[in-house]
């Protein structure tokens, strides 16, 4: 850390606070609260991120790292702790308010400082990451157990088993003799080992550790026992890390909400040291936050992901995918248009793409009918170039989809002797390739972004029921049925879900078009003919699909075979491939 | 008096080929009384008034009309139902009659009804939407959207395509449109039927299934003489289809959906040996879309094809 970094120390009562500024005291103040057993070095990653747009302060709070403070337990308060981080915002920037961000012991100080009375004047807004306010955490408990719905209780015991280390630290002597002892050591691998994360250990650690209990002790029982009503006006944003040990989602996400005015609770892919892990990432949350309109009057409107946060109060009856996007290639006709409508329905905005520039325009229109927003564009899927324009335009314009459907796909059928290799070419390149782009692109994106998605790609009954008819779509469909399984393995670690969607027969466009190689014009015009009253007689109708499509992304579904057909041919698959062997030598078409 | 039809079709269509000058005036009569009826009860319609009393009110307008015999009773649709959706479980065919549903605003709403006068059959469909235009978007994309086939499926009739083959076409519209078939849920999927002239007294005013008893044996006595000539009275886009259509009068109703949202008209296109035109161009809907400039609207790309 090197940015023109200036240390001063602010004198508390009972102690004597280190804190370091950087970047210009002109710009907007954003102050970092460390968390337990770290120092204010906790934020070093994500202070070179702000500090270009940022006046960004840190400090080691009282009796840690090269702060000082008393050795007994009351002097180690939240009322005391609090004070403190108003005597810094106070010193750092005395005539406007401070952006707050808070991370684990830090965040639970930081609510402290912002459930005060007063509090809109020192602060423009707050981010929480990893620590609740006590006495929410207290009540949130308490209603969980007063009204003990199944899901309540399975919460609260979850939040009680995360919290175990609690009880432990609350044990007279051993915790503070195993810091000393050498937990301090192992520290780093501990955390190592637990979250993947690397950390530097401090070189005050085996004393911070030690030290630190007394934060728990000081203020654990008194607020569990007796939690007061802490409300703030000031805007909250909690960051709610997956796969953190000690704070459960449910206990970040609702114990808040009957205390705040605006509150944007958003998931964030990486452990409990996530500041650490994803520094960048966590510094564009901060920013997103503290820029727009929500904290900063007169900013920017917030971004899609903030607005899908909200929580609102009282609004349970809001559409399941309000401020969502999602994209859809091949959403000019059949399964990708009635996915597009499916998913207006339910509050989402589309990026409806296709080849086909007249179709997608209508299929905007019909989303636009139902309300939400569509975003008309024109690519051909089997381009990894067009693919990657269309990606960059569609964030830059509507933001990272939340959801992408890799639908675009065409038929194809007749016998492989007569296939040539253009055909081929044609076919893999619109149902393979343009899968292969969709989720390179966009997945790229989801994961960066850090929030997690959904990939959906279209595969087909076809992709393991073997046909005489149809080797080069089959092939086709396998591939992404294949590609889909081992993206979900590998993505899921992103928080991002995979789905393959399976369908039988389903009445669209697609018998119109499909290319039955080997014959002649005519020929092909009747045999389409015949096989579109064939789809159209079976009527099950490209809605349905839609449907299973949300469904899928809702639930996280890993293969979704649709229509009787298609379960009958998956389980025909499993069970008797001998039977699906014979089964494929028959020529429907013929 | 129709104000598109071209003269000289009434006098070319012969005693063998289809209906009179004379009977076609006496149709056209019978479908501008059917209209009027419609038009007359849609504006009168008010929020809360159920399915049933709107029936009852267009059957009390016909009768002080004059009008004694109905091809079928009259129907009225609300909300969901003009789309043929019912909010609890499938639709059945059960589902077609009347019930207690109520209107309100903003809701859009379907009446089809069919006076027999002196044995010249008319049947119409009329939507409408209760409130003013931008009070349901949907209704007015779909009612919008209608025109086209107006002009899709005279054209395909009198460039000789078969039944079967306009309704494939109407089909494809539809998918390009981006709606759904709401006329493929109407008894046999038909999207229109043939109409002439009931003459026979017997069983006139008594009813089955919604539909007159004399319709019942006339449509029975059709479905067996032109069955016997390879050709159906019923409109839809199976096997019985592919034909060209029978020289007479057909009351066709494309009927399509968004959503809970369901429109169509209904009207009889008369054909001929060699031609087919409707047979009047001065009806609710036709005036309002040449009002909006979308009487002779191009069809979408391909739905030719
Ligand atoms: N209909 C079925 O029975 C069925 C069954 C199993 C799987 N599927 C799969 O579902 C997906 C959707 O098919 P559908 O039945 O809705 O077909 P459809 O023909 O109705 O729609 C496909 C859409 O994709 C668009 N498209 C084609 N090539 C494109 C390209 N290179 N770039 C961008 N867009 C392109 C077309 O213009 C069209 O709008 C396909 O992947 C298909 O293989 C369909």
């Amino acid at each position: 850390m090197t940015q023109d970094v200036r240390t001063l120390a602010v004198t508390v009562e009972g102690g004597k606070l280190s804190v370091r500024t950087y970047g210009d005291p002109s710009k907007p103040t954003v102050l970092l609260v460390h968390g337990y057993p770290d120092t204010q070095a906790v934020w070093d990653g994500v202070v070179s991120e702000l500090v270009d747009d940022f006046h960004v302060v840190t400090y080691d709070t009282r009796g840690i790292g090269a702060s000082k403070g008393p050795l007994f337990k009351h002097g180690y308060t939240l009322q005391l702790l609090a004070d403190d981080l108003y005597a810094v915002a106070d010193i750092v920037a005395p005539d406007q308010p401070v952006h707050l961000v808070g991370h684990d012991w830090g965040s639970i100080q930081a609510w402290e400082a912002v459930t005060r009375a007063d509090s809109a004047q020192r602060f423009l807004s707050y981010t929480s990451i990893s620590g609740p306010c006590l006495d929410h955490a207290a009540m949130w408990t308490r209603s969980g157990i007063r009204k003990p719905t199944p899901k309540a209780a399975v919460r609260s015991l979850k939040q009680a088993l995360a919290s175990w280390y609690i009880v432990v630290f609350h044990l007279p002597v051993g915790p503070r003799v195993a810091w000393r002892l050498g937990l301090a050591k192992q520290w780093p691998r501990i955390i190592r080992a637990m979250e993947g994360t690397r950390l530097d250990p401090s070189p005050t650690l085996h004393r911070d550790g030690s030290r630190g209990v007394l934060y728990y002790r000081a203020n654990m029982l008194p607020k569990m026992r007796h939690p007061e009503e802490r409300p703030t006006t000031v805007p909250v944003q909690v960051l709610t890390p997956t796969g953190d040990r000690f704070v459960t989602p449910a206990l970040a996400a609702q114990a808040p909400a009957p205390w705040t005015e605006r509150l944007y609770v958003r998931k964030v892919h990486g452990g409990h040291w996530i500041v650490v892990k994803k520094p960048a990432l966590i510094a564009e949350r901060i920013r997103e936050f503290v820029q727009s309109s929500i904290a900063t009057p007169g900013g920017p409107e917030p971004v899609r992901s903030l607005l899908r946060a909200e929580a609102k109060q009282g609004t349970k009856d809001r559409p399941e995918f309000e401020d969502k996007l999602v994209v859809i290639t091949g959403a000019g006709s059949g399964i990708g248009r009635a996915t597009a409508l499916a998913f207006a329905e339910k509050g989402a905005d589309i990026v409806v793409a296709d080849i086909d520039s007249v179709a997608a325009a209508r299929t905007v229109e019909l989303v636009e009918l139902l309300g939400a927003r569509g975003y008309p564009y024109t690519v051909d899927v089997s381009s990894g170039e067009a693919m990657e324009a269309f990606a960059n335009d569609v964030k830059a314009t509507a933001g990272v989809p939340d959801v992408v459907v890799n639908n675009a796909g065409i038929g194809m059928s007749g016998p492989f002797l007569a296939t040539e290799v253009k055909d081929w070419e044609k076919i893999l390149g619109v149902n393979v390739w343009g899968v292969i782009h969709g989720a390179r692109c966009f997945g790229e994106m989801m994961r960066e972004r850090g929030e997690g998605g959904h990939i959906v790609n279209l595969a087909s009954a076809a992709a393991y029921t073997p046909s005489r008819t149809l080797s080069a779509y089959s092939t086709s469909k396998a591939a992404v049925l294949m590609l889909s399984e081992c993206l979900r393995a590998e993505f899921a670690r992103y928080g991002i879900g995979v789905s393959a969607i399976c369908p039988g027969f389903i009445a669209t466009n697609i018998t119109r078009t499909t290319k039955f190689v080997g014959q002649s014009a005519e020929q092909q015009e009747r045999t389409r003919q015949r096989i579109t009253g064939l789809y159209r007689r079976r009527n099950f109708g490209p809605d349905k699909v839609a449907e299973r499509i949300v469904d899928a992304v809702r639930r996280d579904k890993p293969v979704v075979p649709v229509a009787l057909e298609a379960k009958a041919g998956k389980a025909i698959s499993r069970l008797s491939p001998a039977l699906a062997r014979r089964m494929a030598k028959i020529d429907p078409t013929g | 008096m129709s104000a598109g039809a071209p003269a000289l079709t009434l006098d070319a269509v012969s005693n063998k080929t289809g209906p009179t000058s004379e009977a076609l005036q006496r149709h056209r009569d019978a479908q501008a009384l059917a209209y009027r009826c419609a038009e007359t009860v849609g504006a009168g319609l008010e929020a809360g008034v159920t399915e049933r009393e709107v029936a009852r009110r267009m059957r009390a307008f016909l009768r002080e009309n004059g009008v004694a015999d109905f091809f079928h009773i009259p129907f009225a649709w609300f909300g969901e139902r003009t789309a043929f959706r019912s909010l609890k479980g499938p639709w059945t065919p059960l589902h077609f009659f009347p019930t207690n549903k109520r209107l309100k605003e903003g809701m859009s709403y379907v009446l089809d009804c069919s006076p027999v006068v002196d044995g010249y059959v008319s049947d119409i469909g009329y939507a409408g939407v209760l409130g003013k235009p931008g009070d349901n978007r949907i209704f007015d994309a779909l009612m919008r959207d209608l025109a086209q086939y107006r002009t899709l499926i005279l054209d395909r009739i009198k460039a000789g395509d078969t039944l079967s083959e306009v309704y494939a076409a109407v089909d494809v519209l539809i998918a390009q449109q981006g709606y759904e078939s709401r006329h493929k849920v109407y008894p046999g999927s038909v999207i229109g039927h043939q109409v002439g002239r009931m003459t026979q007294r017997r069983n006139m005013g008594r009813y089955a299934f919604g539909f007159g008893l004399r319709t019942l044996e006339t449509l029975g006595r059709e479905i067996v003489t032109e069955g016997i000539k390879g050709r159906s009275p019923l409109w839809a886009g199976g096997r019985a289809s592919r034909h060209a259509p029978t020289p007479g009068l057909w009351a066709v109703e494309p009927h399509i959906g968004f959503r809970n949202v369901g429109v169509k008209f209904e009207e009889l296109l008369v054909v001929t040996e060699d031609d087919a035109f409707w047979l009047d161009d001065d009806l609710p809907h036709v005036r309002r879309w040449q009002e909006q400039g979308l009487a002779a609207v191009p069809v979408l790309e391909g739905a030719r094809s």
